[in-house]
């Protein structure tokens, strides 16, 4: 669909889309009822993104889209159309974790898991605004998601960790320029 | 759980959605956000036969100052206000309230003007449009309006907005000199519905209290700066006359106490 003039897409109807997902381009069928969670899933077949709830309250399916934290069930797929989606696929470049999954690994901060790909991806874009959170923001910031198991608290101190983490090694690096 | 079908519009321009809506009519829901729509629609509590797609319309997509009041269009993403730096020095009681909206992931994609249209009786937004004495700019095909916020909350999930209609912007009034601000709720969690939530104005001369959460929409209430047992005393009749109701949550008389207890601790905040 173009950017200049508005598109319809009739019930039943079914168009190809393409979206940028984890940096590549991908392209798959959706009907206009379709959501993002199940065009990811089943067209895609990124099946990180769990599904949950389906009304926006659980926060299982949330991925990015053009870098922002989103709840997957509350979009439809023809909205991306164009755009860059980004699930938790995308965290673990060549099949290895990255810094935010290894605290997870390092503090339990999942048991069953099936909550996990939505609370990592809410957590990846919240580190990015504000890198350096209280542990009473990172509840706040949690309290978008349901987790059975857990309890939350090793999901926080695993938080916690990572942003000292990345906070230590930008300090670090200050004096090499210095 | 997924929506019935529809048909699905992508709007680039106002005049494309407006056009789509003078056409539907009532069969036509706006799709700005989509966080209360598109979870009604995957319960299959509404299933309209037109989706206008306004979330990626640039000219809605827009939040600017105009002389005295901050001017949030409808494709505004809540987040898109929140995180504005000046925020805190335009309209206070807006970043107040937001932490309180839902969870940050919502307000990434919801809208401000999606809240004020779906005028959910316990929805943050709306009581502080009323109790700020904001407006609503309505706009279709044939005609452009403006209504306060008093006169465009009918009641639950009610608005005075025609079918052709589209809440095109909304309008804070800018901070004012001498006027404190403070925003409370009480829930179950964080980010859950409210079961009250209050907002307040006051001034050296003036209370102004605007309760959300108890009647069908946000009730607003202006008083003088009403000190001890006569502002108590208030706070007890604005609980009562607000027709509170049990529900599968709380009773009437807990959401009473509620209103007296939060009443009184944002008044004393923005002192």
């Amino acid at each position: 669909m173009s950017k200049t003039s508005s598109t319809t897409l009739a019930r039943g109807e079914r168009r190809r889309i393409t979206v940028t997902l984890n940096g590549r381009e991908h392209t798959g069928y959706c009907e206009s009822r379709d959501l993002l969670s199940d065009f990811v899933r089943h067209e895609l077949g990124a099946t990180g993104t769990h599904v949950g709830c389906e009304h926006g309250v659980c926060g299982a399916c949330t991925v990015h889209v053009d870098g922002v934290a989103a709840r997957s069930c509350l979009m439809l797929a023809v909205q991306v159309e164009g755009r860059r989606v980004d699930t938790v696929e995308g965290l673990a470049p060549d099949q290895t974790l990255g810094d935010l999954q290894r605290a997870f690994q390092r503090h339990h901060a999942l048991q069953c898991g099936f909550c996990t790909a939505g609370i990592l991806m809410s957590c990846a874009d919240y580190l990015k605004r504000v890198p350096d959170p209280t542990e009473t923001q990172v509840r706040e910031m949690l309290s978008g998601h349901l987790c059975r198991c857990t309890g939350y608290t090793p999901i926080v101190a695993a938080v916690l960790d990572v942003a000292a983490l990345r906070n230590n090694a930008s300090s670090k690096k200050e004096p090499e320029h210095a | 759980m997924k929506p019935a079908p529809f048909d699905y519009l992508r709007a680039v321009s106002t005049h494309d959605a407006l056009e789509a809506l003078a056409q539907t009519g009532e069969e036509a829901r706006i799709l700005a956000g989509g966080q209360s729509l598109m979870a009604v629609l995957n319960m299959r509590l509404a299933q309209p036969r037109l989706l206008v797609d306004i979330s990626c319309t640039e000219e809605l997509d827009r939040v600017s100052i105009d002389h005295d009041h901050l001017v949030v269009n409808a494709a505004a993403t809540q987040g898109s206000v929140e995180w504005r730096p000046s925020l805190q020095n335009e309209v206070p009681l807006l970043a107040l309230a937001f932490p309180h909206i839902s969870h940050f992931q919502i307000r990434n994609r919801g809208t401000v003007c999606g809240s004020i249209a779906h005028a959910d009786p316990s929805a943050e937004l709306p009581l502080v449009l009323s109790v700020l004495g904001g407006d609503v700019m309505l706009r279709s095909k044939k005609r452009k309006r403006v209504l306060k916020a008093e006169d465009f909350f009918q009641g639950m999930l009610m608005t005075a907005r025609e079918p052709d209609e589209l809440v095109e912007g909304v309008r804070f009034p800018l901070k004012r000199a001498g006027e404190r601000y403070a925003f409370t709720e009480f829930s179950a969690r964080h980010g859950d519905f409210a079961m009250v939530a209050c907002a307040t104005v006051v001034t050296d001369t003036s209370i102004r209290i605007a309760v959300g959460g108890v009647a069908d929409r946000p009730m607003v209430e202006q008083w003088p700066r009403l000190q001890g047992d006569d502002l108590r005393g208030a706070l007890n009749d604005l609980s009562w006359k607000l027709n509170a109701q049990d529900d599968t949550h709380v009773s009437a008389m807990y959401r009473r106490h509620l209103v007296r207890q939060l009443g009184w601790r944002v008044i004393e905040e923005a002192k």
